[in-house]
């Protein structure tokens, strides 16, 4: 019975995200990308940068840079804290 | 339909890993299906930002070429990847705790102890 | 743990070294070629994880010092929030030391500015902060003898 009803479920979430992930462009063809056709024209004369990505990553938008590195500060802090050393026995 | 391979890939992925949250009974088998997910949304995204005929975005390597695919996605997903580290670290390290303070690694079993 | 046989630690001994050479160049050229400071972190910090795998637990955890792993976190922190505020008159994250193409081939830095310097502080921090979490929960497996905090519970019923 429980069987039955997680295969029908699993069935019935197959088919809506693969009707929902065929029609969200063709594959090969974006569709109005301004933001990109500027980065990719104006990069190398802007800023001099020969790596396009790095220079979106550090300095286009480097917030999100701020963001990801005080994320990882905050995990290796909470990691240290929640395993802790108890007492030593004497 | 069949030219949307790389699309129908994430979400057999996506799908397989759902299936496994929900009928696992170990708890690092759900935390490896939980990793499984969060990979097929950073291909998702890297997936999105192709051109026909396109290369790689660097000036130093593209060479003759001038159709360059979309950098964007690409510095999106190496904000992804590290997030989703940092939430794994985070995940393994409770498991350990319940270890500890139950003994055990089956769902079953720490939902009837109460400790 | 106990420490692997006589070939894993030989191999160990001829390629640890050599995986912070190669992550230093994917760090220091991250504006030529594709890398970064994100990837080149990455790499140097698997050399902690070779050392934990070759060596077992113990003879690892009384010669590494956590406090040089301490100390690259917070430099590359501290460097990367002091490069981000000054270029303040103009505005919070401003690229002060860009010149364009025409007139980047001279004098020591490159035409880039701060995204070479940038790069390298987030790469120094990676590294310190991925070991430290590796080293961190190795060592909290608890194979040392240490009284618990709180006594086990769960085993009344």
């Amino acid at each position: 019975m429980k069987k039955t009803v997680f295969i029908a479920a699993a069935i019935l979430l197959g088919a809506f995200i693969t009707g929902a992930l065929d029609v969200v462009h063709p594959f090969g063809d974006p569709l109005e990308v301004p933001m990109d056709d500027y980065f990719i024209a104006n990069a190398l004369n802007d800023i001099s940068a020969e790596n396009i990505v790095t220079a979106i990553v550090f300095d286009y938008r480097g917030f999100d840079t701020i963001g990801e590195a005080a994320v990882l500060f905050t995990a290796l802090t909470a990691v240290s804290v929640l395993l802790r050393e108890g007492r030593k026995k004497p | 339909m069949i030219a949307n391979a790389p699309f129908l890939l994430v979400g057999l992925l996506f799908l397989g890993g759902m299936i496994a949250i929900f009928m696992e009974k170990n708890l690092v088998k759900i935390a490896i299906a939980i990793s499984v997910i969060g990979s097929s949304v950073n291909l998702f995204l890297v997936a999105l930002g192709y051109r026909n005929g396109g290369t790689v975005p660097i000036h130093y390597m593209a060479g003759e070429n001038t159709v360059m695919v979309l950098p964007t996605p690409q510095a999106m997903t190496l904000t992804a990847i590290v997030i989703a580290l940092a939430t794994t670290a985070l995940l393994l390290s409770l498991i350990m705790l319940v270890y500890r303070h139950y003994g055990t690694l089956d769902i079953d079993e720490i939902r009837r102890l109460r400790g | 743990m106990n420490p692997l046989s006589v070939v894993v630690r030989t191999v160990c001994d001829l390629f640890a070294w050599f995986m912070i050479v190669f992550g230093v160049n994917v760090l220091l050229h991250g504006y030529v070629t594709p890398g970064g400071g994100f990837q080149g972190g990455a790499i140097i910090a698997t050399f902690t994880a070779f050392l934990l795998v070759a060596y077992g637990g113990k003879r690892v955890a009384a010669r590494v010092n956590n406090k040089l792993f301490d100390l690259f976190e917070e430099i590359g922190l501290i460097v990367f929030f002091i490069l981000a505020f000054l270029g303040f008159p103009i505005t919070f994250f401003f690229n002060f030391m860009a010149r364009p193409l025409a007139e980047s081939a001279s004098g020591i830095l490159p035409g880039v500015g701060t995204v070479a310097l940038m790069s390298a502080a987030v790469g120094l921090e990676v590294t310190g902060a991925l070991s430290l979490i590796i080293l961190t929960m190795h060592k909290g497996i608890r194979m040392f003898k240490v009284e618990p905090l709180e006594q086990e519970t769960g085993h009344e019923r």
